[in-house]
């Protein structure tokens, strides 16, 4: 059966991995390439790679940094930021990406999403929509890193790009993004219910229950995070637990696995009991050649 | 890095090449990328990768005259060949994959007995088929006999291949529907999903196909 995929979303602004709290505040966190590794040795099954200055900077995604991390990455890469021609496109994939992730210039010109599809394949084509939440309780798609309203339904303006030939949406929350409040439902249920291309949700994951609540309630084919995923040593691994104590099916392959632990209420791993401790059984993993 | 064996990987201009690269020089080979006939002519196996649209492959393999020289190397000189995702349907007799809607057909490599349809998923499954999902084997032997736990890859795409069951050398379920995973038969190997980008699985089979190449010298 289909896993339920749990995706590391990585922002990077001025070549630094940050947390971005509502598409405002940014802290630092460090050197891509390390993020990558961690994340894929911790059983991550995708990496999304974004560029937030790159659009203002009128250019694409630091190809020596993309070679970099891509060398060390054995799980599918996305990358985004400034990708605006066919150009473009073959010169990310080239450096190592597996699908490219485009967002204002399927505004500028839906026609280019079609033309990259249509090269490319759908499946390489992951388009993201930014969206916020206005006052009534409409949902508006908002380009320019959040900044540019569109007077455009998520739902809608997705169904669209679906015909057009993008292979995937990335749905992110704008008023969620860094708030820990948990996932949109709302509008990842309208939109998911709408296209019949896979839905990624991010923005707004605060506790490592909120995934299956994700995928469960609002019917998202994957989960993505990004400021979740920092501090916490297997931060992946967890999630993925989780949504194993929720039913969903998803990929193990670390050794290490979180399904038989207790968690508090927000989502935390709690310390094992001492009883626990001491009938615990010790196997010794050779490193596999192979 | 030995180089007791070359490995050519087919340059054909919108592969991810790299990755599949890069999954070589981890077990210690140095894969050639190339467009070049010489190179593909003299090597000792042949790895044609994926990502793009099938058409918009072929015509590109004919534009870097490559189309003749593939079907060279796998069907005279019986070079082993290994095709990833899209390398997987290009060694197929037809494709149905191009405009949406539009019932024309696209001539393939034809290294293979095969046709390449969209996957007929009812409308509740979503396509493209992507992510991590389980295989089921046929043939285990020489590529698929060290997959570990419960044999996971990734897959990218929305149309399959269909062949005769012989040549099936695993199957992977999407929407109740048996989609073939990998396809073998002689000097031929190919999977529908990136074992480059499978991490240990992936790594383990690649291994296995790097020792298929050596024992065929």
């Amino acid at each position: 059966m289909l896993k339920t995929r749990v995706i590391g979303c990585l922002v990077i602004k001025n070549n630094l991995v940050v947390q971005s709290i509502g598409f405002k505040k940014y802290l630092p966190i460090g050197k891509p390439e390390i993020a990558v590794e961690y994340l894929c040795k911790w059983d991550v099954d995708e990496i999304v790679i974004i560029d937030i200055d790159a659009t203002k900077e009128c250019r694409c995604f630091d190809l020596e940094t993309l070679s970099i991390i891509s060398k060390n990455c054995r799980v599918p890469l996305t990358v985004g930021g400034g990708i605006k021609s066919i150009d473009d496109i073959y010169t990310i994939i080239r450096n190592g990406a597996d699908k490219v992730c485009i967002n204002n210039a399927a505004y500028q010109n839906i026609d280019f999403i079609k033309q990259a599809s249509s090269i490319y394949g759908a499946q390489c084509i992951v388009v993201s929509i930014d969206v916020k939440r206005s006052g009534e309780g409409e949902y508006y798609v908002y380009t320019n890193n959040g900044k540019d309203s569109i007077s455009k339904k998520p739902e809608e303006w997705a169904k669209k790009l679906e015909e057009f030939g993008a292979g995937e949406i990335l749905l992110n929350s704008i008023d969620r993004d860094g708030s820990k409040k948990g996932f949109d439902i709302e509008i990842i249920k309208k939109v998911s219910s709408t296209v019949n291309i896979p839905v990624i949700a991010l923005g707004g994951a605060g506790k490592f229950s909120d995934f299956a609540i994700g995928v469960l309630e609002g019917g998202a084919s994957a989960i993505a995070a990004s400021n979740i995923f920092h501090f916490v040593e297997h931060a992946t691994i967890i999630a993925k637990s989780h949504l194993t104590l929720s039913d969903i099916d998803v990929r193990h392959e670390s050794v290490a696995q979180y399904d038989h632990h207790t968690f508090d209420s927000n989502g935390r791993l709690l310390k094992l009991k001492t009883l626990d401790t001491q009938e615990l059984q010790f196997d010794r993993f050779e490193k596999e050649v192979i | 890095m030995v180089d007791r064996i070359k490995i050519v990987i087919v340059d054909y201009g919108i592969g991810n090449i790299k990755s599949v690269a890069t999954s070589f020089s981890q077990l210690g080979y140095n894969a050639e990328i190339s467009n070049c006939e010489k190179d593909i002519k003299s090597s000792d196996a042949v790895v044609l990768p994926g990502v793009g649209a099938f058409a918009e492959a072929v015509s590109k393999l004919k534009e870097n005259n490559l189309f003749d020289v593939c079907r060279q190397v796998v069907l005279e000189d019986k070079k082993p060949f290994l095709g990833i995702c899209l390398g997987m349907q290009l060694i197929a007799e037809t494709s149905e994959e191009g405009e949406r809607n539009n019932s024309y057909t696209s001539d393939g490599l034809a290294l293979f007995p095969g046709k390449v349809t969209r996957i007929p998923v009812t409308s509740e499954f979503r396509l493209p088929h992507i992510g991590w999902n389980n295989i089921t084997i046929k043939i285990t032997e020489p590529f698929l006999n060290n997959v570990q736990g419960d044999g996971c890859f990734y897959f990218v795409h929305s149309y399959h291949l269909e062949c005769e069951e012989k040549y099936i050398a695993a199957t992977v379920n999407y929407g109740g529907i048996e989609v073939v995973a990998a396809v073998q038969k002689d000097n031929i190997f190919a999977t529908q999903f990136h074992p480059e980008k499978s991490q240990l699985n992936g790594l383990r089979l690649l291994r296995r196909f790097t020792e298929f190449v050596e024992q065929s010298q």
